[in-house]
């Protein structure tokens, strides 16, 4: 029953997918290969005096234990982001699709916090809490709790990670709303006839069928969380306290934009590359083959 | 509303180009004051544009400093670089060593024949932007120095006499009895590396690092894990511990615990008098750095923040005359006069000075002449006429991030002082790599 489409011209397919092809050349391959040549280069910040230094920058990365440590920083807020993200919106979704009335407006509101930019979520996130004059401090110097995230790690990264994970949300939350929406009622309708309650429906019904959604996911929050969170963390901590939000994109951002060291910065870049077809590779080979259609 | 104005600005300046028979030629100045001191600097360039007829100087807002930095520097490599831009003192060192990307402020002057005495600036000021030889390589712009402040209703309530300690022995006494009062937050400061370690060196004349704080060469290292550094960082992160200290973050956070009244005493930039005195509610007072007494040469002078101005090169040659006469107007008495006055940073001429001390300013407006009195208290020496270090953009960073383990118990302030060193060395041998 396979159908296909057979194009007898040698050159039109080519031409109707170049522009494809262009693009992504110019936005994801140029750069990309660009991003692999500076990591081989020490240059001043002006590009006036450039040498050609191989590994140098590699080599110099992997001997800062503050690199090694930001791995560690990056592997715990990517589980935070990605996890959170998705079990609450997942929560979000599954009570809103239960809604009858006023649904649009909850689905409406849920989805607002997307149009938020990262960095200004970050500002938002970073008044509330901010050490003397937000209003969550306040409130929470009243339950005796001594909220100062400028100089307390743990604090900064729950911060930062409320802040990404709530600028998310919405985001997961369409794709789980969409995904209970195409779950045939008669499935659901036919176990509660068997007996079976809601939490059970949830767990063996709609949870496996939402799977494919769930992976999609989670590929989606682990880029976002590792390429996309820069400017909530650029807004609020700045990768401290003490290098505790410390991130391995913001530091891209940090000593490639901001401090003008192309050549360490890009050779992290590099770094960042691989870790992410990495770990696109494992989950695609390993998760992927749990994911029911 | 800004956007609107140096469109307007641009557009006026087209006009003026189309209209007149000698067409003025444009200069870019591309600085990062914002709000009231961006009005500032639009005055100054609109007085010297009605000066004279042959050069507009169109100032435009490019973000903060980090930003306009950057934007320079893309700028340059896109071969379309402004005419004059205000990069913060922790550029200098990279500014300086892009041979080819910049002009020397005293090469512009001397080139054009436009009046120029070094000797006219202050020194303190301009040495932090001069090379050994004594030219003066950017024209210093908005200056201030760390300074320290306190609030005398918080003094008076916990049965203190109104005056700020003059040691650190004296200021912890001070501070374990406003704490015994009830005072929540006894003391913060902004700008925790410029403070503690930058201006902590120069007002004891110890060094932050070899070789003339950096001056002397791209060789040098860094020294601020010296017995005494080790001492200050861990009396702070053991008053930090005993709830004496509260770190309020990286940047001028402190000004805001100050102005609002919730920490008593505070150390940060001369320019935090403008907020303190708009806010209005406290009763404050300014003065010297505390220091440690046992210290011999202490207090010498403390060293400069802020921001100074960098002619960029591969502009057309008759452009620069223009520029000259512009710095040269911008060093004249008056313009530094207002420009002191209004904003709070300090003036970069003697004249200036002695101008605003015999107009009577100071007697009405105390505390505005602190920030010159500390700088000049005595001759800079090597260690205290300012510090350029390559990638100082990142090291300051690197400085915060030991300094906020050590305030937060992570570690012990030997190890964290060691540890930025370690770390400092690293990047400045990198810069040294890349500027050979």
């Amino acid at each position: 029953m396979e159908k296909r489409v057979v194009f007898r011209s040698a050159w039109l397919p080519y031409l109707l997918v170049a522009p494809q092809i262009a693009i992504t050349v110019v936005f994801f391959f140029w750069p990309a290969v660009q991003a692999v040549w500076y990591s081989f280069l020490l240059q001043d910040a002006f590009g006036l005096k450039t040498q050609f230094v191989g590994l140098q920058n590699f080599v110099a990365l992997f001997n800062d234990p503050h690199y090694l440590q930001s791995f560690k920083i990056t592997a715990l807020f990517s589980v935070l982001v990605a996890g959170s993200g998705i079990v609450i919106s997942l929560l979000l979704a599954a009570m809103a699709d239960r809604v009858i009335r006023g649904a649009l407006a909850y689905k409406t509101l849920l989805i607002w916090p997307y149009a938020v930019a990262p960095a200004i979520a970050g500002v938002l996130w970073a008044f509330m809490f901010a050490p003397s004059i937000g209003i969550v401090t306040y409130a929470l110097k009243k339950m005796g709790v001594d909220w100062n995230w400028v100089v307390n790690g743990d604090q900064a990264m729950l911060l930062v990670v409320i802040a990404a994970v709530w600028n998310q949300i919405s985001y997961n939350f369409l794709f789980f709303l969409a995904g209970l929406q195409s779950i045939p009622k008669s499935l659901i309708e036919a176990a509660a006839i068997d007996g079976a309650g809601p939490v059970r429906r949830f767990g063996s019904i709609v949870l496996p069928l939402l799977s494919p959604t769930t992976f999609f996911l989670l590929v989606i929050n682990i880029v976002y969380a590792f390429f996309a969170t820069f400017g909530v963390i650029d807004a609020t901590t700045q990768g401290g306290p003490a290098g505790a939000t410390q991130i391995l994109v913001y530091k891209v951002f940090y000593d490639g934009v901001k401090a003008g060291d192309l050549g360490g910065s890009s050779a992290q870049s590099v770094v960042l590359m691989f870790i992410v077809i990495t770990l696109t590779v494992i989950q695609f080979r390993f998760i992927e083959r749990r994911v029911q259609y | 509303m800004k956007r609107k104005a140096i469109a307007a600005a641009l557009l006026g300046a087209g006009l003026i180009t189309l209209g007149s028979a000698q067409a003025a030629t444009e200069i870019q100045w591309w600085h990062s004051m914002g709000g009231a001191l961006g009005e500032r600097v639009k005055a100054i360039a609109e007085k010297f544009n009605a000066s004279q007829k042959d050069y507009t100087v169109v100032p435009v807002y490019k973000g903060s400093y980090p930003v306009s930095m950057t934007a320079a520097i893309a700028a340059f490599r896109a071969k379309n670089p402004p005419h004059i831009v205000q990069v913060y003192e922790v550029g200098t060192a990279t500014m300086m060593a892009a041979k080819g990307a910049i002009v020397p402020v005293a090469k512009v002057m001397k080139d054009s024949g436009e009046k120029f005495d070094p000797k006219a600036y202050l020194p303190t000021v301009t040495g932090y932007y001069t090379d050994l030889k004594g030219n003066m390589l950017s024209l210093p712009f908005n200056s201030s120095t760390a300074l320290f402040y306190i609030n005398k209703d918080a003094f008076k309530k916990a049965g203190l006499e109104p005056v700020a300690p003059k040691t650190w022995k004296e200021l912890r006494a001070v501070a374990e009895k406003l704490k015994a009062a009830g005072q929540a937050c006894v003391y913060t400061t902004s700008w925790p590396s410029w403070v503690h370690v930058e201006n902590f060196s120069a007002w004891h004349n110890v060094p932050i690092g070899t070789k003339q704080n950096g001056m002397g060469g791209f060789d040098t290292v860094f020294e601020f894990n010296s017995p005494l550094h080790v001492r200050h960082i861990q009396m702070l992160a053991d008053m930090a511990k005993q709830g004496l200290f509260v770190y309020a973050g990286r940047t001028s956070q402190g000004d805001a615990k100050f102005a609002g009244g919730e920490c008593a005493m505070f150390t940060g930039s001369a320019s935090a008098i403008g907020g303190i005195k708009k806010a209005g509610k406290v009763d404050w007072s300014v003065n010297f750095l505390p220091y440690h007494d046992d210290v011999k040469g202490a207090p010498q002078n403390s060293i400069i923040g802020g921001a100074s101005l960098w002619v960029m090169a591969g502009k057309p040659k008759g452009d620069y005359t223009g520029v000259a006469k512009f710095l040269g107007f911008l060093s004249l008495p008056e313009t530094q006069v207002e420009w002191h006055t209004g904003t709070g940073y300090v003036p970069i001429t003697l004249a200036a000075y002695e101008q605003t001390r015999a107009s009577g300013f100071y007697d009405k407006n105390p505390g505005f002449d602190m920030a010159v009195k500390q700088l000049t208290l005595h001759n800079p020496t090597a260690n205290s006429k300012g510090l350029r270090f390559g990638n100082f953009v990142q090291i300051r960073d690197i400085i915060k991030e030991e300094l906020e383990a050590a305030f937060s118990g992570k570690k012990d302030a030997k190890a964290a002082l060691d540890d930025a060193v370690k770390r400092g060395n690293d990047t400045l041998r990198k810069f040294q790599a890349a500027n050979k």
